[in-house]
C-alpha cells in the first residue's frame, strides 16, 4: 500500500428510506401516472434504485392544471413575505436533510459524495435562502415598475446537477409568485422526489410546485402545452433549437441554459500548481458532465510540454471509483448513452490524428466509466475541439498571443464559459472584456453562487440564472416594451 | 426666362460606410401618396444583406470597444447632425407621406430627441443593469451587461409620422450599447432612411456600425433570420408580415428576438437590455 492508496472510506445509504415506487407529485400528493413506469439506477452498479413514473401528456395537462389552479387561488393571494418564509423553511429542511440528499444523488447520478456533500446540496440550500429574501423585495430589483410573476412555469432539468437544477428553477420561480411544473431528467428523478417530500414537511400550499417524472415525450407535452406562461430549460443546444422553434410567435417568456465549449486559457506567467488544480476542476469536476466545463485548454505555446506533464502527474493521483466513498474524485458516468457518447467523439479525436493521454486506473466491472483523457497535438478543426463531449475528455490547444487566444477562446457558436490564469490583472481584464462568454473564471474555475448570474452567449441560450438578474426571467413590469425575448 | 431643373438625388443603399447601388441592378419606384413618382429606390438583393451583414460585423468589436462617453456622444452627434438638416427631412416626409408641414416638424423633432435620449444612456445603461455580487468566498464577482452583436431590425412601417421618427427609435435602442446593425427601411417611405444615412455617414459614427438597405423586408428577411453571424432580430415593424417564420428560422442559431411593436417603440431601457449579454467575471481575491 502506497501513501495514496486509502483504505475504503464509503458513506452508508442506511440514510435513505426510499419507497419502491414514486408516482407524479401533483397537487401536493404524490398520484399514480397513467402511463407506465421506469426504473432509476445506479449507474455506478447499474443496480436498481426504485421505481418511478412515466408521465403522459394527460399527467402533465393535470399537473399544470394544478399548478394553474394553486396560482389562482392561493399563490397569487399570499404577500411576497410569506412566500419568502415558505423558502426560507425549504432553504432549513434541506439544510436538515442534507447528507440523506447527497447520498442520494450520488446514488443515482454516479458523481462521488465528496461533491455532493460539499458543493451541490450546501448550494442548493443557498439557492433557496438566497430567493427567499427576494420575494417580498421585487420592486428593488430594479426590473421596472410593478413587477409581477408571470403565472405557471414549466421546467424541465438536466442529470448532470439533479437537484442543484431544480433550486436553480423553483427558487426564483416560487420567489417571483409563479407556481410551476418540474421535469427532472429520466436518469436522475430520485432527490427531485425527494425535494417533493421537503415541499409537503414544508406545508407549501397544495399544486404550488408540481414534479412529473419521465422522459423526452413528457418534457415535450409540457413544452407545447397552452397554458404554461413560461418555459425554462437546460439542456442541449439541439433540444433548445426546437423549443425556441415551438414557441415562436407566441408569448410564452422563454429561458434556454444550454451547451458550451468553455475556453480554460493558461498563460506563461499563470501560478502553475493553481492552475495545474483550475485545469483538474475545470473539466474533471463532476465527471466533466458540466455545461460551462473548461473542455478547452488554450495553453501558451511555450510552457505547453510543461503543463502538460504536471497535469498528467497530478491526474494519475486522481481516485476513480465508487462515487459513495468519500476518497473518490471521479465517479461514474451517468449513463450507458452518455458513455457511448463520450466514446464516440474521443473515437473521432484518434481518428482525426490527436494524441490521447488516459489516467491509467482500474476501471470497475459493472456500471459506466470513463478514465480522465487528455488529448494533445488537437487541431482546432477536430471534433473534439468543437463539439461539446459532456465527458472527462480534455483538448488541449496552444497560442502564442493573448490575441491569439481570443481569437481560438471565441471560435465557436457556443458562449458559456471561460477561464483565464494569468497573474496580471490589467491582461486578465483585457481578455474577459473580449471574450464572448457568459461568465469568466480569473485563476479560479467551475465556482457557482446564488448571488451571481449566470448563463450564456450566441449558442449556449439566453436569460441568466442566479442574482437579481435570474428574478427577470419570471416577472413582468408595467414598463417592458415589445414582448419577445 | 424659364424655371431651372432641380437636380434629384439618386437615392442606394448604405453598406459598410458606403453608398452602393444594390449589386443586382435592381430598383422599385417610390411614389408619393397621391401616386407621384418621387425616386426610384435601390432593391436590395440576398448578396447586399449578406455585405451588410459582414460589413456589420467587421465594424463591430471597434465600436463595442470604443468607450461609453464616445459613443454617446456619437449618437449625440446624429442628433446635432439631424437638427441641422431638419428642412430636408421636413420636405422628405412630407413629400412621401402627405402630413402638414407641422406634423411632419413635430416628427423631426421626435427623432431628434431620441437620439439625444439614447446618447445619454450610453454611458448609463451598464450602472442600471449591472451590479457587483455578494458571493460566499473570497471572490470579486461582476456582472455587466455587453452588445449583443450583430442585431437586424425592421423599422416601423406605419403609413403616417414614421418613416424618419420608426426608423431612428430601432436604431438608437441597438447603437447605444454598441451593437452594429443592417436595417431594413421604411419599404414604401424609405428617403428619410437613406438621407439619414447621409447624416450618419457624416457624424462620426464608424463605417459599417450602421448598414441601411431599402427594398421588400418579405424578400430579405428570411436570408437575415437565417444568417449564422447575425446575433438578434428586432422585428419591430414586421407586424404586417410573416414575422412568425422568421422568429423561426432565427431559432436556429438561437438567436435574441423582439417581437413587432403597435406603431414606434417608446423610449426604453428594456429595448437597450433586450440586445445586451450579461457577462460575469470572477477572480479570486489573495494577500499574497
Amino acid at each position: 500500500m502506497t501513501f495514496l492508496d486509502y483504505a475504503k472510506a464509503p458513506e452508508s445509504t442506511k440514510i435513505l428510506s426510499l419507497r419502491d415506487s414514486y408516482g407524479l407529485f401533483i397537487g401536493g400528493e404524490f398520484v399514480d401516472g397513467h402511463g407506465s413506469s421506469f426504473a432509476t439506477i445506479s449507474p455506478a452498479t447499474e443496480e436498481t434504485i426504485t421505481h418511478v413514473a412515466e408521465a403522459t401528456a394527460h399527467d402533465v395537462d393535470l399537473a399544470v392544471h394544478s399548478a394553474r389552479s394553486a396560482y389562482a387561488k392561493t399563490w397569487s393571494k399570499l404577500s411576497g413575505s410569506e412566500r419568502g418564509k415558505y423558502l426560507f423553511r425549504i432553504a432549513r429542511l434541506i439544510q436538515e436533510r442534507s447528507r440523506e440528499l447527497a447520498v442520494a444523488e450520488t446514488l443515482d447520478n454516479g458523481k462521488p459524495i465528496r461533491e455532493t456533500r460539499d458543493v451541490d446540496i450546501p448550494l442548493v440550500a443557498a439557492w433557496f435562502f438566497y430567493y427567499a429574501g427576494w420575494a417580498d423585495k421585487l420592486e428593488y430589483a430594479g426590473l421596472g415598475p410593478n413587477p409581477q410573476a408571470l403565472g405557471v412555469a414549466g421546467q424541465i432539468i438536466p442529470w448532470n446537477f439533479p437537484l442543484l437544477m431544480l433550486a436553480w428553477k423553483i427558487a426564483p420561480a416560487l420567489a417571483a409568485g409563479n407556481t410551476v411544473v418540474l421535469k427532472p431528467a429520466e436518469t436522475t428523478p430520485l432527490t427531485a422526489l425527494l425535494f417533493a417530500e421537503i415541499c409537503q414537511q414544508a406545508d407549501l400550499p397544495a399544486g404550488v410546485v408540481n414534479i412529473v417524472t419521465g422522459a423526452g415525450t413528457t418534457g415535450a407535452a409540457l413544452v407545447s402545452h397552452p397554458d404554461v406562461n413560461k418555459i425554462a430549460f437546460t439542456g442541449s443546444t439541439g433540444v433548445g433549437r426546437g423549443i425556441a422553434k415551438l414557441l415562436a410567435g407566441g408569448t410564452t417568456n422563454v429561458t434556454l441554459e444550454l451547451g458550451g465549449k468553455g475556453a480554460n486559457i493558461i498563460f506563461d506567467d499563470a501560478a502553475i500548481d493553481q492552475a495545474i488544480e483550475g485545469i483538474i476542476s475545470g473539466i474533471f469536476f463532476n465527471q466533466g458532465h458540466v455545461c460551462c466545463a473548461g473542455s478547452r485548454l488554450l495553453v501558451q505555446e511555450n510552457i505547453h510540454d510543461e503543463v502538460i506533464q504536471r497535469l498528467q502527474s497530478r491526474l494519475q493521483t486522481l481516485r476513480l471509483g465508487d462515487p459513495l466513498d468519500k476518497n473518490t474524485d471521479i465517479g461514474a458516468v451517468n449513463s450507458k448513452a452518455q458513455l457511448e457518447r463520450i466514446q464516440a467523439i474521443t473515437d473521432s479525436g484518434d481518428a482525426e490524428g490527436a494524441t490521447r493521454w488516459s489516467m491509467a486506473c482500474e476501471i470497475p466491472t459493472k456500471g459506466f466509466w470513463f478514465p480522465p483523457t487528455v488529448f494533445t497535438d488537437v487541431q482546432t478543426s477536430h471534433r473534439i475541439a468543437r463539439d461539446e463531449i459532456f465527458g472527462p475528455v480534455l483538448s488541449v490547444l496552444t497560442f502564442r498571443t493573448p490575441d491569439e487566444a481570443v481569437q481560438k477562446a471565441n471560435n465557436t457558436p457556443y458562449g458559456l464559459s471561460a477561464g483565464i490564469w494569468t497573474e496580471k490583472a490589467s491582461r486578465m481584464l483585457a481578455i474577459a472584456d473580449q471574450l464572448r462568454a457568459g461568465v469568466i473564471w480569473a485563476n479560479t474555475f467551475n465556482k457557482f453562487d446564488p448571488a451571481s448570474p449566470f448563463g450564456g452567449y450566441k449558442e449556449s441560450g439566453y436569460g441568466r440564472e442566479g442574482g437579481r438578474h435570474g428574478l427577470a426571467g419570471y416577472l413582468h413590469s408595467d414598463s417592458a416594451k415589445g414582448g419577445g425575448r | 426666362m424659364s424655371a431651372r431643373i432641380v437636380v434629384p438625388k439618386t437615392y442606394k443603399l448604405f453598406i459598410g460606410g458606403k453608398f452602393p447601388r444594390s449589386e443586382s441592378g435592381y430598383t422599385y419606384e417610390v411614389l408619393g401618396v397621391k401616386g407621384q413618382f418621387l425616386a426610384n429606390a435601390a432593391k436590395a438583393s440576398r448578396k447586399d444583406v449578406r455585405d451588410a451583414v459582414v460589413a456589420a460585423r467587421s465594424a463591430q468589436p471597434g465600436f463595442a470597444g470604443a468607450t461609453a462617453y464616445l459613443r454617446g456622444q456619437i449618437l449625440y452627434r446624429v442628433a446635432e447632425v439631424l437638427e441641422g438638416r431638419r428642412n430636408q427631412f421636413v420636405a422628405e416626409i412630407r413629400a412621401s407621406e402627405g402630413v402638414s408641414e407641422s406634423a411632419a416638424e413635430k416628427q423631426v423633432d421626435r427623432a431628434i430627441d431620441t437620439w439625444v435620449w439614447y446618447a445619454g444612456f450610453a454611458d448609463k445603461y451598464a450602472q442600471v443593469a449591472g451590479n457587483g455580487n455578494p458571493v460566499s468566498g473570497p471572490f470579486f464577482n461582476l456582472s455587466t451587461p455587453e452588445p449583443t452583436g450583430v442585431v437586424v431590425t425592421i423599422a416601423p412601417q406605419g403609413e403616417k409620422g414614421e418613416s424618419l421618427l420608426g426608423l431612428c427609435a430601432v436604431l438608437a435602442t441597438i447603437l447605444a450599447s454598441g451593437n452594429s446593425v443592417v436595417a431594413l427601411a421604411h419599404q414604401h417611405q424609405p428617403l428619410s432612411a437613406i438621407s439619414l444615412a447621409e447624416v450618419l455617414a457624416t457624424s462620426d459614427v464608424p463605417g459599417g456600425v450602421v448598414n441601411i438597405v431599402t427594398g421588400d423586408p418579405a424578400e430579405l428577411m428570411p436570408w437575415l433570420a437565417s444568417h449564422q453571424d447575425v446575433n438578434a432580430l428586432d422585428l419591430a415593424g414586421a407586424a404586417s408580415l410573416d414575422w412568425v417564420s422568421f422568429e423561426e428560422l432565427a431559432a436556429e442559431t438561437l438567436k435574441r428576438v423582439l417581437h413587432p411593436v403597435e406603431g414606434i417603440p417608446g423610449f426604453s431601457l428594456e429595448r437597450i437590455t433586450a440586445f445586451t449579454e450579461t457577462k460575469t467575471v470572477w477572480h479570486t481575491k489573495a494577500m499574497g
